[in-house]
C-alpha cells in the first residue's frame, strides 16, 4: 500500500517535471534567433519559402503564442515529437531505434562503476594508514578529473591502434551478420571500451564516496561492541561497516543517473556507439533542431524513471525510511 | 595556525596550488611567448613534437603550433570557469539565502524550482542551450551557469536555515536590523567558507564542461581552446596522437590542480572537520 502510493505520487511528480520541460522546450524553439519553422525544419537559412509556409501553417505557427503552446505540448502528450526532415523520419521512431543501445552502454557502466567503486573504497577505507590506500585515492582523484572524452580517445589509441585487442568504433563488426551466441559476443567485445571508459568517472565517485562513509560508520558505536565481542576485522567491515555504509552511496547513485547519460553523449561520439547521445550529436552537427529537443526530452525522462527506480530500491534497503514516511 | 600554514598541511593542496600557478602563468604569457593568432599556419601540418626548434609540442592538421594553441586556450578555460562559476554564483547565493532565511512557502517553491533544474540531466541541458543561442563565449559561461547553480542554493540555504535562529542573529533583530542587512551583514559572512569551497571545485566542473562542449563543436569559433584541439584532432588519432594528448593532458592537469586547492581550502577554512577526519 505505502509503495503504492509512493509510486503514485512519484509518478505525478514526474509528470509535472516533464511537462515544465516541454514547456521551457517550446519557448526554447521561440528564443532561437531565426524563424521557428526553419528551425523545425532543421534548415539554417535556405530553405524553399513555399515549404515553410506549409510548416507554418502545418504547426499553426501564425496563431498566438499560447495557441502554439497547446498544439506543442498535446503533440508531444500524444507521442507526436515531430518530424525529423533531415534523417527523413519521425523524431519518435528514431529514438526509439536508438535507445536499446544507451541503455546497454549507461546500464553496463553504472554496474561496472558502482561495483568497482565500492570495492575500491572498501579496500581504501580498510587501509587507512597505508600507501595501498592512499594510491587507491590518488587514482581515483585522477580519473575524476580526467575528460571523458579524452580517455575514451586515449583508449582508441592504446587498446585498438597500437595493441589491436579491441575495436575502436561501433557496436558490431560491419558486414560479419553474426547470429545467436557469436553475435552477443561481437556486441561484448564491443561494449569494452565504452562501457569502461565511461564508467571511469563514475568509478571514482563512488569510491571517493565509499571510503568517506565507511570511514564515517567505523566511528559508529556497534562497530565499537562488535570490536568488543571479539569479531574478525575484516567481519566487522564486511558486515557492519559497508552494510550501513552503502545506503548513502544508492541515494548518490541515483543522483548521478543524469551524469551518466550526459557521460554517454561524449562516449558514443567518440565510439561511434548507435545510442541516442551518438544521434544527439548528429542531431547538433545538422541543426537538427526538433530531434535535439526531442533527445532532450528523453533523457530527462529517463534520469526520471531512474530516479523512481533508485528511490525504491533504496527504501527496501532501508526498512526505517518506510517507518518516517 | 594561520590559514596557509594549515592549507600547506595538505600535501596535495600545495602540489594543486604550484600546479594552477604555472596554468596561470602560461594563461598569462601567451600572448607575450606567442603574439601570433594561435589560428595561423606556422610549419608544414602534422610536424610530430620534439623534432623542429620553436616547435615543441609539433603542429596539428593545418600547421598550426599546437603549444602556441595550449597556451592561448589556457587563458579560456580559466576564464569560462571563473566567470561561469561567479554567474552561478550570483544566481544560486541569493535563492538559497532567501530559501533559507524565509523558510515556509517561499523556500518550498524556491526548492522545488531548484529540483527541477537538478532533475534535467546537466551536459545534455547545457548543450541544448548552446546550439540554440549559437556557440560563443557568452552562450557557454551562461549554459554553464544556469546548469551547476543548484547546488549552490541548496549549501547557502542548509547554512541559512542553521544559522536563523543563532543569538547574534536574535540580537541583531532586537537592535531593529531588518531582514535585508541581518541576511547581508550577519548570516552571508558566515557562510563564506563553505561557498568557496564549493566554488573552487566548480570552476574544475565548469572546465570540464567547457571542454566537452567544444569537443563537440559547442566552442566559440573564434576562441581556441583546448576542447575545441581534442575535438579537431579526433579523426586523425592513428596518425597524431599529440593532438589529443597534450590538450587533454593540460585539462587534466588544471582540473587535478583546482579539485586539490579545493580539499586544501575546505581542510584551513574548517580545521574541525579536518582534524575529525583524520
Amino acid at each position: 500500500m505505502v509503495y503504492a502510493r509512493l509510486i503514485a505520487m512519484r509518478l505525478l511528480k514526474a509528470v509535472i517535471v516533464l511537462f515544465l520541460i516541454i514547456v521551457f522546450n517550446f519557448f526554447l524553439i521561440q528564443l532561437a534567433p531565426g524563424d521557428p519553422a526553419a528551425i523545425l525544419a532543421g534548415e539554417a537559412g535556405a530553405t524553399d519559402e513555399a515549404f515553410l509556409r506549409q510548416l507554418r501553417e502545418q504547426f499553426g505557427l501564425d496563431q498566438p503564442l499560447y495557441v502554439q503552446l497547446w498544439h506543442y505540448v498535446s503533440g508531444i502528450a500524444t507521442l507526436d515529437f515531430g518530424y525529423s526532415y533531415r534523417q527523413q523520419m519521425p523524431v519518435l521512431d528514431l529514438i526509439l531505434e536508438r535507445l536499446p543501445a544507451t541503455l546497454l552502454l549507461t546500464g553496463t557502466a553504472f554496474v561496472l562503476s558502482l561495483a568497482l567503486g565500492i570495492f575500491a573504497g572498501s579496500m581504501a577505507a580498510a587501509r587507512v594508514k597505508k600507501i595501498s590506500g592512499s594510491v587507491i585515492m590518488a587514482l581515483a582523484l585522477v580519473f575524476y578529473a580526467t575528460p571523458l572524452f579524452w580517455v575514451a580517445l586515449m583508449a582508441v589509441l592504446l587498446f585498438s591502434v597500437y595493441l589491436d585487442w579491441l575495436p575502436a568504433y561501433g557496436m558490431f563488426t560491419v558486414g560479419a551478420h553474426y547470429t545467436g551466441m557469436a553475435h552477443i559476443l561481437d556486441v561484448a567485445k564491443h561494449l569494452i571500451l565504452p562501457a569502461s571508459t565511461l564508467a571511469l568517472f563514475f568509478m571514482a565517485i563512488y569510491t571517493r564516496m565509499t571510503r568517506a562513509s565507511m570511514l564515517e560508520a567505523s566511528q559508529q558505536d556497534y562497530v565499537k561492541t562488535a570490536r568488543a565481542k571479539g569479531l574478525k576485522d575484516r567481519v566487522i567491515q564486511r558486515r557492519h561497516i559497508l552494510r550501513n555504509a552503502l545506503l548513502p552511496i544508492i541515494t548518490l547513485a541515483g543522483l548521478q543517473a543524469g551524469q551518466m547519460v550526459g557521460g554517454a553523449i561524449l562516449t558514443e561520439t567518440v565510439f561511434a556507439w548507435p545510442g541516442i547521445g551518438r544521434l544527439m550529436y548528429e542531431a547538433l552537427m545538422q541543426r537538427d533542431y526538433n530531434l535535439l529537443l526531442g533527445i532532450f526530452f528523453f533523457s530527462a525522462a529517463l534520469v526520471i524513471v531512474f530516479n523512481i527506480f533508485t528511490d525504491l530500491v533504496y527504501r527496501l534497503a532501508d526498512p526505517r525510511i518506510k517507518e518516517a514516511s | 595556525m594561520s590559514f596557509f600554514a594549515r592549507f600547506a598541511q595538505n600535501r596535495g593542496a600545495l602540489i594543486g596550488l604550484i600546479i594552477l600557478a604555472l596554468i596561470i602563468a602560461m594563461a598569462i604569457l601567451a600572448p607575450l611567448l606567442f603574439p601570433e593568432s594561435p589560428w595561423r599556419m606556422v610549419q608544414r601540418p602534422f610536424l610530430p613534437p620534439f623534432e623542429v626548434d620553436g616547435f615543441v609540442l609539433g603542429t596539428d592538421t593545418m600547421g598550426r603550433n599546437v603549444a602556441a594553441g595550449l597556451m592561448h586556450g589556457a587563458w579560456v578555460s580559466l576564464l569560462i570557469g571563473l566567470v561561469s562559476t561567479s554567474v552561478a554564483l550570483i544566481i544560486g547565493v541569493p535563492l538559497g539565502a532567501v530559501a533559507g532565511y524565509y523558510g515556509g512557502l517561499v523556500d518550498d517553491a524556491l526548492m522545488r524550482f531548484t529540483e527541477f533544474f537538478q532533475t534535467i540531466p546537466n551536459f545534455a541541458l547545457a548543450i541544448v542551450l548552446v546550439a540554440i543561442m549559437q556557440p560563443s563565449v557568452t552562450s557557454i559561461v551562461l549554459a554553464i551557469a544556469i546548469v551547476s547553480w543548484p547546488p549552490v542554493a541548496r549549501l547557502v540555504r542548509a547554512e541559512f536555515m542553521s544559522l536563523r535562529n543563532r543569538e547574534y542573529v536574535e540580537a541583531a533583530r532586537l537592535v531593529g536590523q531588518g531582514n535585508t542587512t541581518i541576511i547581508l551583514k550577519q548570516i552571508l559572512p558566515n557562510t563564506l567558507s563553505p561557498i568557496i569551497v564549493l566554488a573552487s571545485l566548480m570552476v574544475a566542473t565548469a572546465i570540464l564542461l567547457e571542454s566537452a562542449l567544444s569537443f563537440l563543436g559547442l566552442g566559440d569559433p573564434n576562441v581556441m581552446s583546448w576542447g575545441y584541439m581534442i575535438g579537431a584532432a579526433r579523426t586523425v588519432i592513428r596518425q597524431a596522437w599529440w593532438l589529443s594528448f597534450f590538450p587533454g593532458m593540460a585539462i587534466l592537469l588544471t582540473v587535478l590542480a583546482l579539485n586539490l586547492v579545493g580539499e586544501g581550502l575546505d581542510d584551513a577554512l574548517n580545521p574541525k572537520l579536518a582534524r575529525e577526519r583524520q
